[in-house]
């Protein structure tokens, strides 16, 4: 089943979002608006939003460090988002998370972790309540290559096989987990055979191929949400960015710049699903005008971010708890005693 | 003789005569039946205590496969995603292999979404220390998790405590960790039937009133404590045991009130040494009661080794009533 003509524009303009708004996020790192780290899923917009456009707004999601592109993916306003990696009270998560931790309650992100394979339980769980309530809704679980070494993934892979969860496992592989690429850390390198010691489908397909990525994952929500439970997707794709700014690799490159160059050139799904709109008769003008206000939504929430207040240091202790003991902000803040 | 059924039932009476391991299973039937969002998850979870629960809610007790770290975070995600679950982890030196999952994601999510996430977990790990189980099964960890902001962390004594308690992390929106000291188990006492009647989490008891020294019991050693207790009324001495319950947050109020009639501070605990419950009580206590104090604190503990086999070994491993009888005389 292909996407329809409306599904096709959205892909596209959250493909954008999701480069447009990076692209401006590391000039705003580079401006020291932006504190911490950056991880910029340039290069792989097919593989996060293919997936999630097989996606109902209120199913469930969990991402990775690689934050940003996870939350626009599935639809999250860019303003909050950007005010968060600034540290700003405005910001999705009130300046307590930052990138890395960009979850969106409000479009079913349950949590990105920063702990490599460490969101791989937790939807995982979600998919387990889903199944115990009794209720339709799939979980997107993404993670990179590199977390498929942590136990999290085996544990989890199995589990949800064993209980027919409806989750997805969707593998983001770009190859390298920070410098090590698969050949140097996997003992199997076709991590979607993987899938087989857990009785469990396991695909690949071309990440950066949207449509392919799309079909892929519509096939495992239907599985899912039929009660036929978990697919493992691994989607080839590629970071044509370094692995984080602010972090400095040194010594022998671990991949050739004309491997990237060949990547950026021949490989970027933005420039691929382009044309094959095009192709398919869809104007550029019509293109054009999504271009220019995915330009505009970002410049838009930049404002928003710079102009949105820091969170006052009054507030330190605020969202620890649902519900506090009695007295225990007294009891073991330390703020009081000092 | 009453059968196990009858002793369980909700009586029409106030109290009902149960063990402590009894009463944590009560606490858990009473809290499933209130709120069908309660579920039960562990290792062969049908055997530890779970057979009563499996007649009653069967497709709520889930007997997993032998992932700690992993379980542990399923039930994260069951608890973000409307459920309210209890994990049993058994045995608390197991604790360590779900700990990413407890310290890294259940304590922390919350926070780090600026409250969009809620957690409300309960996970529950049984301090195996005596009997020659020897250093791997036989860890006392709550320390190690005090230090971690986000978690609230109970380890009662008695069996309407650890009901009362268990209730209310169960009722508690974020995660709470449950430390059930196995030496307690067998101990029967009155508890309470009103499965309305729960024990606020943050809250020391006064198990015994006295006026000359102050005793700080954790978890299972309130057991050799309690017979110092009567070892020293005979020789004339008398002592105030409080029982903190919760670990964290400590009650401190409650200490500085015993302290201030006492003047002396003896704490009694099974964990090791360094950086332990006494540790952070005597510290407050002398950041903030210092002048209540006529003498200094003292502080029992396991020694800094790991438990040892050998019942000739273990058997004076931890804090004995005559050193607790002998810590107590060498403050007056
Ligand atoms: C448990 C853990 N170990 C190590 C790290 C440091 N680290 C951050 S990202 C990363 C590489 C992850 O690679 P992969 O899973 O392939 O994702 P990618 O960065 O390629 O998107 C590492 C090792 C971490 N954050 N967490």
């Amino acid at each position: 089943m292909q996407l329809n003509g409306d599904q096709k524009l959205e892909a596209y303009r959250r493909m954008l979002r999701i480069r447009r708004f990076e692209e401006e996020g590391a000039r705003q790192f580079k401006a020291g608006k932006i504190p911490g780290t950056f991880h910029l899923s340039v290069g792989q917009e097919a593989a996060i939003v293919g997936a999630c456009l097989a996606l109902r707004r209120d199913d469930a999601m969990t991402g990775t460090h690689r934050s940003h592109g996870h939350p626009i993916g599935k639809g999250a306003r860019l303003d909050a988002l950007m005010a968060e990696l600034m540290g700003k009270e405005g910001g999705i998560c009130k300046g307590r998370g930052g990138s890395m931790h960009l979850a969106d309650r409000s479009v079913g992100i349950i949590s990105e972790s920063a702990i490599v394979g460490g969101g791989i339980p937790l939807a995982t769980g979600c998919a387990f309540s889903a199944k115990v309530r009794g209720v339709d809704q799939v979980t997107l679980c993404f993670f990179g290559d590199g977390a498929v070494n942590q136990g999290t993934f085996h544990e989890s892979l199995n589990m949800a096989s064993l209980w027919k969860l409806p989750v997805i496992y969707l593998c983001e592989n770009n190859g390298y987990a920070i410098s090590t690429s698969i050949a140097q850390s996997h003992g199997q390198p076709d991590i979607a055979l993987r899938a087989a010691g857990y009785g469990m489908p396991g695909v690949t397909v071309d990440g950066q191929d949207l449509s392919a990525v799309y079909e892929a994952a519509r096939q495992a929500v239907a599985r899912a949400r039929a009660g036929n439970g978990p697919t493992l997707i691994v989607a080839d794709t590629y970071r044509f960015y370094e692995h984080a700014f602010s972090l400095a690799i040194r010594g022998k490159p671990y991949r050739s710049a004309e491997e990237v160059e060949r990547y950026k050139r021949e490989r970027d799904p933005i420039v691929l699903f382009r044309s094959e709109l095009l192709k398919q008769g869809i104007g550029d003008n019509i293109l054009t005008a999504i271009e220019e206000d995915v330009i505009d939504a970002v410049k838009r929430a930049v404002k928003f971010a710079l102009s949105s207040p820091t969170p006052c240091p009054d507030t330190l202790l605020d969202y620890m708890f649902s519900s506090p003991p009695p007295d225990y902000y007294s009891a073991v803040n330390g703020l009081e005693r000092n | 003789m009453q059968t196990d059924a009858q002793k369980l039932a909700v009586a029409p009476s106030t109290y009902v005569r149960m063990s402590y391991l009894e009463a944590i299973i009560q606490a858990q039937i009473e809290e499933m039946e209130l709120d069908e969002r309660v579920i039960l998850m562990g290792e062969d979870a049908a055997v530890y205590g779970g057979d009563k629960l499996l007649e009653r809610f069967g497709n709520r007790v889930w007997s997993t496969p032998i992932s700690e770290g992993s379980f542990t975070g399923v039930a994260v995600g069951a608890a973000i995603n409307g459920l309210r679950p209890i994990v049993d982890l058994t045995i608390a030196s197991f604790v360590y292999l779900a700990s990413d999952q407890i310290i890294n994601q259940a304590s922390k999510l919350r926070y780090m979404t600026g409250g969009q996430i809620a957690v409300p977990l309960v996970v529950r790990a049984c301090m195996y220390s005596m009997k020659s189980v020897a250093a791997q099964h036989a860890d006392r960890p709550y320390p190690f998790f005090m230090n971690v902001p986000g978690l609230k962390i109970i380890s009662p004594t008695s069996p309407a405590d650890i009901k009362g308690l268990l209730k209310s992390a169960i009722r508690d929106g974020d995660p709470v960790l449950v430390f059930e000291d196995t030496r307690l188990w067998p101990l029967k006492g009155d508890v309470p039937t009103n499965p309305e009647r729960i024990i606020p989490i943050g809250k020391a008891d006064m198990k015994c009133e006295g006026k000359d020294v102050t005793l700080i019991a954790i978890a299972g050693a309130i057991r050799p404590t309690m017979q110092a207790v009567d070892a020293l009324a005979k020789q004339g001495i008398s002592v105030e045991v409080i029982d903190p319950r919760t670990l964290k947050p400590l009650d401190h109020e409650a200490f500085k009130k015993s302290v201030a009639k006492t003047g002396r501070l003896v704490i009694v605990e099974d964990a090791h040494p360094v950086c332990n419950v006494g540790s952070e009580i005597a510290a407050v206590m002398v950041e903030e009661a210092f002048d209540l104090l006529k003498r200094p604190i003292l502080r029992l503990s396991a020694p800094d080794i790991h438990v040892p086999f050998s019942p000739s070994l273990e058997n004076d491993f931890y804090p004995t009533t005559e050193r607790i009888v002998a810590a107590v005389r060498r403050l007056l």
